[in-house]
């Protein structure tokens, strides 16, 4: 047992440090780093300038044009990704249709799709819930009937993330309707510029664009973009559901938004003393911070069972629950910190290019839209109950 | 970055666990609580023969230390066990103080017999006064011909009745609070003006009031400098103690599963209830945490960054103070009526970890000097 990174470790650290220092722009950084709106724009250029680095896919193997590292390597390089203030990677490619195309999918599709995903080309969105699916989502009702070489789908998909700036969607239809749940479903990939689509926002309650409604009326899609086999979709969707989860808690952000926290509570005052030298408050900032500490090391001993291929498996659950939980935590003392400060509903604040007045102090600007908008973090990706479920019975056998 | 055990470590833990199935199922414990004495020396024979009374104790002294894997694994075994000997008090916290203030003499004399288990240490800290916080000593020794005089009352004093050497801090400068001015000394039992008032703690650990009324110490270490040793060695303590509620609450999830798997009402096992699944996972994810924590405060018990230690001991007791309260208390609750019963496990686990929490600093106090070494 040592906490400590080895040699090489470090030296990989460095390396990706340096490159951080020589390629992050300044202005993206600044954004993460206080807690502001990353231009989607800005999220495509930040894969674009990884890619070039041939760092576009941290989590792919080698032979799809990935780093090939393994997760430890990819730990150090979320960690140092997001302490510097690097935009999050668009998960729905890299960590979600990306692998499944990788394992199920044909050379044809891998040609096709993989090195898109990995230049930013392709921004590709997640259609799995439904007005009546959620937890549920085996009850699933969007349809897609075979009409000669193609299929036809028809449905309405819900809680789609940033579906206004995809370019494709995988999605779970229907295409057994007489089979029970599970079994008459498949994956499905989606042109969003096929006639028939129609992305509609959502208004959520931080004032920001973020999900969708998308609804698919007699969409026309070709057969090739069927996943594997037809009506086996569920097993693809379980296997993205058990795959790169390992950094699902995200520690990494977590640890730089724990030093926003602390920034902010050095700044607020209260009785003329700084809020960080508040008895009350330092002690529930610490309590959260010792969570903090508690939940990077559970991580890292999934990290390890992967790298030594110990199945990773439902604890998976259990850092996704401590994780969300953390960050709703860290948002709500933000805001708390901020106290009245934090009143002002100014969504347009938040954008990068921001040049009227700040309504108090400046770093108050983000703290309550973040707060009202991490409440979704223990709601989607399999509500935290879900997951108490899924440890109830994957780890607990009850 | 290895948070994985040694293949020997494993051997060593494997040991450990099958001596205790063996020898310290719920009967022999049982009888072993209810005998005069309060420990079995048969138990300790087999604890040294093991080696693992030597943990703390150096090779050229006739141990393996310092061992801190192989003491949390030790720790954890001895918490599902719900081991009654006096281990921490002596095997831990005692042997690394004479180790660390022991004079070379002092070290040549002791620390052999503590590693083969002839003999039996316990530290004297606490005070009425004192709570959590190590300064407040207010015990006093004055010279007394070559020697030393110690007058005070030393309060709570975990396994005192076993030991036959106690490690008795007292002021020798300064005032109650203050750092400077403490110093430790040894003093046999027996010793004239030297009194037990003996009694068990609610988890069935042997303690005793211990009243010193011109009792005659050995000077051990630095006059009016044993503070910072003192503190390094309950933070070991800490560290064992974190280590010892893992397995705890590692055997108290485990017959409270078995418990919900089998007990039946309203024609179903009650574990296929949601609300009572829910709260097991619960309790696997704070014993998850706290297992996480007593690795960190086993690697860091003796770092030498002081405020890195008094952290991540802190940090550790903290997150393992609420788990072992939340498990303990959720596990009584889940057995209904039969968790707060004498005669199931899982209340004697429950009042181990109630005891942990109280124990060389309770989750306030940690949270607090936590915050003080930001």
């Amino acid at each position: 047992m040592d906490l400590a990174f080895t040699p090489s470790e470090q030296a990989f650290r460095a390396e990706v440090r340096a490159f951080l220092e020589k390629e992050l722009p300044a202005e993206m950084a600044r954004a993460v780093l206080e807690g502001l709106h990353v231009p989607a724009a800005d999220t495509v250029r930040w894969q674009k300038i990884l890619h070039r680095r041939g760092w576009g896919g941290p989590n792919w193997p080698r032979e799809f044009g990935g780093t090939g590292w393994g997760p430890v390597e990819q730990w150090i390089f979320e960690e140092e990704c997001a302490a510097a203030g690097a935009p999050r990677l668009l998960p729905f490619g890299l960590k979600m249709v990306g692998p499944v195309i990788m394992k199920f999918g044909s050379p044809e599709q891998q040609r096709r799709f993989l090195p898109r995903i990995l230049s930013g080309d392709d921004w590709w969105c997640q259609g799995y819930s439904e007005p009546g699916s959620g937890s549920d989502l085996a009850s699933l009702r969007t349809r897609a009937e075979r009409r000669g070489d193609r299929y036809l789908v028809n449905g309405q998909k819900t809680w789609i993330t940033l579906a206004q700036h995809a370019d494709w969607i995988f999605s779970l239809v229907r295409t057994d309707p007489s089979a029970k749940a599970q079994a008459g479903i498949s994956f499905l990939l989606v042109d969003m510029r096929s006639r028939g689509v129609t992305v509609r926002p959502i208004a959520m309650l931080d004032g920001r664009h973020e999900v969708n409604e998308v609804w698919f009326e007699d969409v026309e899609v070709p057969l090739g973009n069927l996943v594997g086999k037809e009506n086996e979709g569920w097993t693809y969707a379980k296997f993205l559901l058990g795959h790169e989860r390992t950094n699902i808690a995200g520690v990494g952000a977590l640890k730089r938004e724990m030093v926003r926290l602390k920034r902010i509570a050095g700044r607020e005052t209260r009785r003329g003393r700084p809020l960080s030298q508040d008895p009350a408050f330092a002690r529930r900032l610490a309590e959260v911070e010792i969570e903090l500490m508690a939940l990077e090391l559970t991580n890292l001993r999934v990290v390890q069972a992967e790298a030594e291929r110990r199945a990773p498996g439902p604890e998976a659950s259990l850092l996704k629950i401590k994780g969300t939980e953390l960050q709703q935590a860290v948002s709500e003392l933000m805001m708390q910190a901020a106290g009245p400060h934090a009143l002002p509903f100014r969504p347009e604040a938040l954008d990068p290019g921001f040049a009227g007045e700040a309504l108090g102090p400046e770093h108050a600007a983000p703290l309550a839209a973040t707060y009202l908008n991490l409440r979704k973090a223990s709601i989607y990706g399999g509500s935290n109950e879900i997951q108490k479920n899924i440890i109830a019975q994957a780890i607990l056998r009850l | 970055m290895d948070l994985a055990f040694t293949p020997e470590q494993e051997l060593l833990a494997d040991q450990v666990r099958r001596f205790l199935a063996e020898r310290y199922g719920f009967e022999a414990r049982r009888a072993i609580l209810r005998s005069r004495e309060g420990w079995s020396r048969a138990v300790w024979a087999g604890l040294a023969e093991m080696g693992l009374l030597g943990l703390q104790v150096p090779e050229a002294h006739g141990g393996m230390g310092p061992a801190p894997v192989e003491t949390l694994l030790a720790m954890t075994a001895f918490g599902k066990a719900l081991l009654l000997e006096p281990y921490f008090s002596s095997a831990v916290v005692a042997t690394a103080l004479v180790g660390q203030l022991g004079s070379a003499a002092q070290q040549a004399e002791w620390l052999p017999a503590l590693a083969s288990g002839e003999l039996v240490a316990a530290p004297a800290h606490g005070e009425p006064g004192t709570r959590h916080d190590l300064a407040f000593v207010s015990a006093a020794a004055a010279r007394r011909g070559g020697g030393w005089s110690l007058t005070g009352h030393k309060a709570a004093v975990l396994h005192a009745p076993a030991a036959g050497l106690l490690l008795v801090s007292a002021r020798t400068g300064g005032r109650p609070g203050e750092e400077a001015g403490i110093s430790l000394f040894a003093l046999r039992a027996g010793e004239k003006g030297l009194s037990l008032a003996p009694y068990r703690t609610f988890d069935g650990h042997l303690a005793a009031e211990v009243l010193l009324e011109g009792a005659a110490g050995e000077l051990v270490g630095p006059e009016g400098g044993a503070s910072p040793a003192l503190e390094a060695g309950f933070d070991l303590g800490v560290a064992a103690l974190c280590a010892e509620a893992v397995g705890a609450m590692q055997a108290s999830l485990d017959a409270t599963l078995d418990y919900v798997k089998a007990r039946k009402q309203f024609g179903v096992p009650i574990g296929k209830f949601q609300a009572l699944q829910h709260r097991l996972a619960d309790m696997l994810i704070h014993l998850e945490q706290a297992r996480s924590m007593s690795y960190l405060a086993a690697m860091r018990a003796g770092s030498a960054d002081v405020r890195v230690r008094r952290r991540s001991i802190s940090a550790a007791k903290v997150v393992v103070g609420k788990a072992g309260r939340f498990v303990g208390q959720q596990s009584v609750q889940l057995h209904g009526g039969m968790g707060v019963t004498d005669e199931l496990m899982v209340s004697h686990h429950f009042r181990r970890l109630t005891a942990i929490e109280l124990s060389l600093g309770d989750t306030e106090h940690h949270l607090e000097r936590f915050v003080e070494n930001a």
